[in-house]
């Protein structure tokens, strides 16, 4: 029978996007930040990736096999799961660990929940922190150039002067793909023109966060420290790469707003008045649990609805 | 004497407190962090349970129905302040790990639960072996939880180092996430073994499935028993039109 003559239910009129194109875009934003990582780190940062894509990926088919469930593994998904769990670890972690955290990501937080579209939370975020709470000497030991040292971020909670351009460029000290904000921002850039994403939670959440650092920073309209702040840590990766999945962000409007303020708020709370230096993991996890309460109150109103009963 | 065996049975399989009733969860997730802890913690509520059974079977023609539940609950509290005292002046170590979790054992469920569904309407023997059986159904399974999380979090069964130093202990299972990690495994295992052997719908409670400890049913046989019901009342009706 020809596709013209083949009636089915609404929507009958479709995009040519599908869930494995949008999660190669995601992917092929995500290349700036991972090659400028590895380049940064070394091998080591190349085998903590590879590690964690392919284990994401084998254990979805093997859960999805064992369960007698269709294998989505062609959907990238999983991929894409394992790149930005990679990106969040430091390269210096053992690749067992690695193995771990993607188990956590794929099995308990994204399959048991129902698979993709249905995990309460971005399960790379939730494995960083199963992680980091699970290993939490092994999360925060950052060497760069054989060197064991502080993140920009912790220095620059302790009061000390950091370097502003190298973070912006990314040759300093953290996770793998955190530190160049310069490649995180090229792959958003991507990102945003192909419409994969949009501006809204990223403007709102880096936008609050700046505020609220301004506000409560301690350091008055001193915009060095704004921009360490701005450009040290997870924040860029999160904000554009980790707040806006699909899935675990709200999809109405205005919820949109809601959800990055929070997201702003909570992270500039954790970052100043926690014991931890970074707080952009426990901040984004956080708001994703508060997700389906935010959409329940943004609900937008449908055309022609009035209030209080239905439309005649 | 059968019937004391068949409590016993009752407490420790057929309805655990713990994997089955699911009652208690507060310490069961609390106390976990070691197996000495979960075996401690366990033993103290066996005996407090015992002793408070007993007490609320011999006192159960006495105790006026309406303040019921305040009567048990002061026998309880007394035994559980003697437990304290005697913890306290004899293994001063597992008091200090248990904590605030003694005194909390007077508003534990399953003591409460089990003076209320069966002490309250049985003789003392059997009941004293009810709560035997539930406290020992009890003692084993958080010293179970307590061993695995003990195992994985800090490499080390009732302090006895068993794992390589090379294993880095995973620190998330000591902490309060690793109890709920452990705990729905245990279950998940457990329900699997249950599933292959299949539960009839006799275990099933009649009174609807609120209190019904046939957990693998998910509402299964009451809803087959409503549509024969129903059959039955359309059948009814089409004979009388």
């Amino acid at each position: 029978m020809s596709e013209l003559l083949n009636v089915s239910s609404s929507p009958h009129v479709r995009h040519k996007d599908t869930t494995a194109s949008i999660m190669r875009d995601v992917i092929i934003g995500l290349l700036p930040a991972t090659v400028f990582g590895i380049w940064n780190f070394g091998l080591d940062a190349a085998m903590v990736v590879i590690t964690a894509v392919v284990s994401c990926v084998a254990l979805e088919a093997m859960y999805q096999h064992f369960m007698h469930k269709k294998v989505t593994i062609c959907d990238l998904s999983a991929a894409v799961t394992g790149l930005l769990l990679a990106l969040n670890l430091p390269s210096t972690i053992p690749l067992g660990m690695v193995i771990i955290g993607s188990f956590f990501a794929i099995i308990v937080v994204k399959q048991l929940f129902g698979g993709l579209g249905q995990n309460f939370m971005n399960p790379a975020l939730a494995a960083r922190c199963f992680l980091l709470i699970s290993f939490a000497g092994r999360m925060t030991a950052f060497t760069y150039d054989g060197i064991t040292g502080a993140t920009p971020l912790a220095l620059v909670k302790a009061g000390e002067n950091v370097d502003v351009l190298s973070m912006f460029l990314g040759t300093t000290a953290g996770t793998i793909g955190e530190t160049s904000t310069l490649a995180i921002l090229i792959g958003a850039a991507y990102l945003l023109y192909r419409r994969v994403i949009k501006i809204t939670i990223p403007a709102c959440y880096i936008g609050s966060f700046a505020v609220f650092v301004l506000i409560f920073g301690g350091h008055g309209l001193d915009f060095t420290y704004l921009a360490a702040q701005l450009c040290g840590g997870g924040l860029m990766l999160g904000a554009f790469f980790m707040a806006t999945d699909y899935v675990t962000s709200p999809a109405t409007p205005k919820g949109k707003v809601i959800f990055g303020i929070l997201l702003g708020c909570l992270t500039g709370l954790f970052r100043l008045f926690g014991n931890s230096a970074e707080g952009v993991s426990y901040a984004i996890i956080f708001c994703n649990l508060l997700v389906p309460i935010i959409e329940k109150y943004t609900y937008p109103t449908p055309f022609g609805y009035k209030k209080g009963g239905k439309n005649k | 004497m059968n019937k004391c065996l068949e409590r016993l049975y009752n407490g420790i399989i057929k309805e655990n407190p713990t994997f089955v009733l699911m009652l208690g969860m507060c310490p069961t997730l609390a106390v976990t962090t070691s197996a000495i802890n979960g075996c401690g913690m366990g033993l103290t509520t066996t005996v407090i349970l015992v002793m408070s059974n007993l007490m609320i079977s011999l006192l159960r023609n006495i105790i006026p129905d309406r303040v019921r539940v305040p009567a048990y609950i002061v026998i309880v509290a007394s035994f559980v302040t003697i437990i304290q005292f005697l913890l306290e002046g004899f293994v001063p170590s597992l008091y200090d790990s248990l904590g605030i979790y003694i005194p909390l054992i007077v508003v534990n469920c399953i003591i409460l639960g089990r003076a209320e569904s069966y002490a309250s309407k049985n003789p003392p023997v059997v009941s004293a072996f009810d709560g035997l059986g539930m406290g020992l159904g009890f003692t084993i399974a958080i010293t179970i939880l307590g061993a695995f999380r003990e195992l994985i979090g800090a490499g080390t069964l009732f302090n006895i180092p068993v794992l390589p130093d090379s294993y880095e202990p995973v620190t998330i299972m000591i902490l309060a996430p690793g109890a709920f990690f452990v705990l729905s495994c245990l279950i998940a295992i457990q329900n699997r073994i249950k599933r292959k052997k299949g539960v009839p719908a006799s275990e099933c409670s009649k009174s609807g499935c609120a209190g019904c400890s046939n957990s693998l049913c998910g509402g299964r046989h009451l809803m087959e028993a409503q549509a024969v019901a129903d059959a039955v009342i359309s059948e009814k009706e089409e004979a009388k039109a």
